[in-house]
């Protein structure tokens, strides 16, 4: 988690990634912020994320996204 | 029959609502086939048979690829760890194959009946160009009406039980239905199968709650349509027609007037069809969140016709910039470019295909496609300049929330939506470019004073009608952008102040509605696409 947070801060700063819960829906990262984001943790944890899970309630939160990076993990 | 049509909503309507209320509850989803059927009949006759192809193609696509993803499963559980990634390539190029067979044959009947004609006139030209003696021949097909919106709809289903989003589904009328659906069939919203396929087929009794709430939202479909759009129609044919009898204040005028008249037309169809779905208590998604409220040319787009732009991004945005050689690009060139400029490069290469597919999605024509380039422009023009701004506002102390910064960006993006339509109506580029230049080099105030503006079609009366409904318009829109549900707090008055309003709404759009002579009626726009 703390290198997901990490990267998060690295790519879009002053957001407050442990309460914020609606980074897609309040605008906080836009599409080109989500398309290093994908690319991001790719490389960092070694997962593939497919497009179709590219969807805001995957990534409205640091939460959800790392619960993604854990379900592809999984499967 | 359109959606503006009084026997659509005081006679088509109310007879399929009736059917559907007193027959039994297992044969109401039929009922609403054979209503979407007998609509879309009556609006492209025997063109129907191409929807009943593009229906049966994406049943049995979805069919195939979800027996295969049944087998590719019970394979899965015995498999070993090595086997398994075998196993799902190998189904998932079987999938691939059907979902290609599928979409060609949809995208066909799409190139046919709307580009075939642009394609051949411009490989003609290009013939007579290298003095080749010989053309290709002009077929002349009529376009079954929505055929680019349920097309769209219709590949959404095959992708998305593709990539394993939602399950193929086994009822064929269901299917049918999702893709049919009266209200939408003419002009959208492009639903997604998760999102009303379930409740197409509830089959809830239509109740008084329903009806009054879905006949509210479709008079004020009425009122944007009749009070508003009919009213600048006439201003907006005879400027763009003849452009060069007419000033730049005039031309002005009647870029405003036909950018108002198609969001009040083109919402107002929305609120028609949105509150048709309330009706039978069909949840269709919503296509307009109040789009001149944005900051940005690149949000007004998530404000308007929004089931398009979110179909170009899940289909086209991100499968383009998240392909593994996007991938690569972006994770190298935010090494050397950093984070903002790094993905913009994977980023333009995509949002330079959606807006190239969504200017040639509105129309086979050049105008169009200078329409969706213009729009790829500004959007990326805004990205590259962002940080430059950025710097700019924090050197001189420019607080970007401020309320006079935020106006005059509202102020920019409506001048650029302004120059958008002008080129989206415009029958050709050459007239386009050509009000622009009389825009800017013809502009004489003296037009307010000599009567120019009054002689357009739209006398002192007319314009104080459009002015009020307007405001009115802007007071709705400021409410719901601050999530205050008026129809809500409608409800719950007495009933006697709920039908005062109700009587009172009526009355102005028969009162002040824009028809009779000297007015033309808008014709649906968006149908044409």
């Amino acid at each position: 988690m703390e290198k997901l947070i990490e990267i998060l801060e690295n790519l879009q700063p002053d957001v407050d990634y442990l309460t914020t819960e609606d980074l897609i829906d309040g605008r906080y990262l836009d599409s080109l912020t989500i398309l290093s984001l994908v690319a991001e943790i790719e490389e960092e944890f070694d997962v593939e994320i497919p497009t179709v899970e590219i969807i805001p309630s995957n990534f409205n939160s640091a939460k959800k996204i790392y619960e993604l990076i854990e379900r592809l993990k999984e499967e | 029959m359109n959606y503006f049509d009084l026997t659509y909503a005081f006679l088509f309507l109310p007879i399929v609502i009736i059917i559907y209320n007193i027959m039994p509850k297992k044969i109401r989803p039929a009922i609403l086939l054979l209503a979407s059927f007998l609509f879309f009949f009556m609006i492209s006759k025997f063109l129907i048979i191409f929807l009943l192809l593009s229906i049966v193609s994406i049943y049995m696509g979805a069919r195939k690829m979800g027996s295969l993803d049944k087998k590719k499963n019970e394979l899965l559980e015995v498999a070993s760890k090595e086997d398994k990634k075998e196993i799902k390539d190998a189904y998932r190029k079987k999938k691939k194959s059907i979902l290609i067979l599928v979409i060609l044959f949809n995208i066909t009947f799409l190139f046919v009946f709307k580009y075939l004609k642009f394609f051949t006139v411009n490989a003609n030209f290009l013939l007579d160009c290298m003095k080749v003696g010989w053309r290709f021949q002009i077929l002349k097909l009529i376009a079954p009406i929505g055929i680019s919106f349920y097309t769209l709809q219709a590949l959404s289903y095959v992708i998305d039980v593709y990539n394993e989003k939602i399950e193929a589904d086994k009822n064929f009328l269901r299917v049918a239905l999702f893709l049919s659906f009266f209200p939408q069939i003419m002009e959208g919203p492009i639903a997604r199968y998760s999102e009303t396929a379930k409740s197409l087929y509830e089959r809830v009794r239509v109740n008084y709650h329903n009806l009054c709430f879905g006949y509210q939202r479709i008079l004020y479909g009425f009122f944007k349509k009749f009070v508003i759009a009919d009213r600048l129609n006439v201003v907006v044919g005879k400027v763009f027609e003849n452009y060069t009898c007419y000033s730049g204040a005039a031309i002005a005028c009647a870029i405003i007037a036909y950018t108002i008249m198609l969001y009040m037309e083109f919402s107002g169809t929305m609120d028609v069809v949105i509150g048709t779905g309330e009706i039978f208590n069909v949840k269709l998604p919503e296509n307009f969140r109040q789009p001149f409220f944005a900051k940005n040319i690149s949000e007004f787009w998530t404000r308007w016709h929004i089931s398009l732009g979110a179909w170009f991004k899940d289909y086209i945005f991100y499968p383009v910039s998240l392909s593994k050689p996007m991938k690569k690009l972006t994770i190298k060139a935010r090494k050397t470019l950093g984070n903002h400029f790094g993905p913009l490069i994977s980023g333009a290469v995509a949002l330079f295909a959606v807006w190239f597919l969504n200017g040639l999605w509105h129309g086979a024509g050049w105008t169009f496609l200078f329409y969706g380039l213009y729009q790829f422009t500004l959007i990326l023009g805004g990205n590259l300049l962002e940080p430059f701004i950025k710097t700019v506002c924090i050197k001189l102390k420019i607080n970007r929330q401020n309320l006079v910064y935020r106006i005059l960006q509202s102020v920019k993006m409506t001048m650029f939506v302004f120059i958008g339509e002008l080129f989206f109506r415009a029958p050709t580029l050459a007239v386009g470019f050509g009000m622009l230049k009389r825009l800017f080099t013809k502009f004489q105030l003296s037009a307010i004073t000599n009567g120019e503006l009054f002689s357009l079609g739209m006398d002192k009366k007319d314009v104080l009608i459009v002015f009020l409904a307007l405001v009115f318009i802007f007071i709705i829109s400021l409410l719901r952008e601050k999530k205050i549900n008026i129809r809500e707090s409608i409800s719950k008055k007495n009933v006697f102040i709920r039908w005062f309003i109700y009587y009172a709404f009526i009355l102005a759009i028969i009162i002040f509605g824009a028809y009779g002579p000297g007015y033309i009626p808008v014709d649906p726009i968006y149908a044409d696409f």
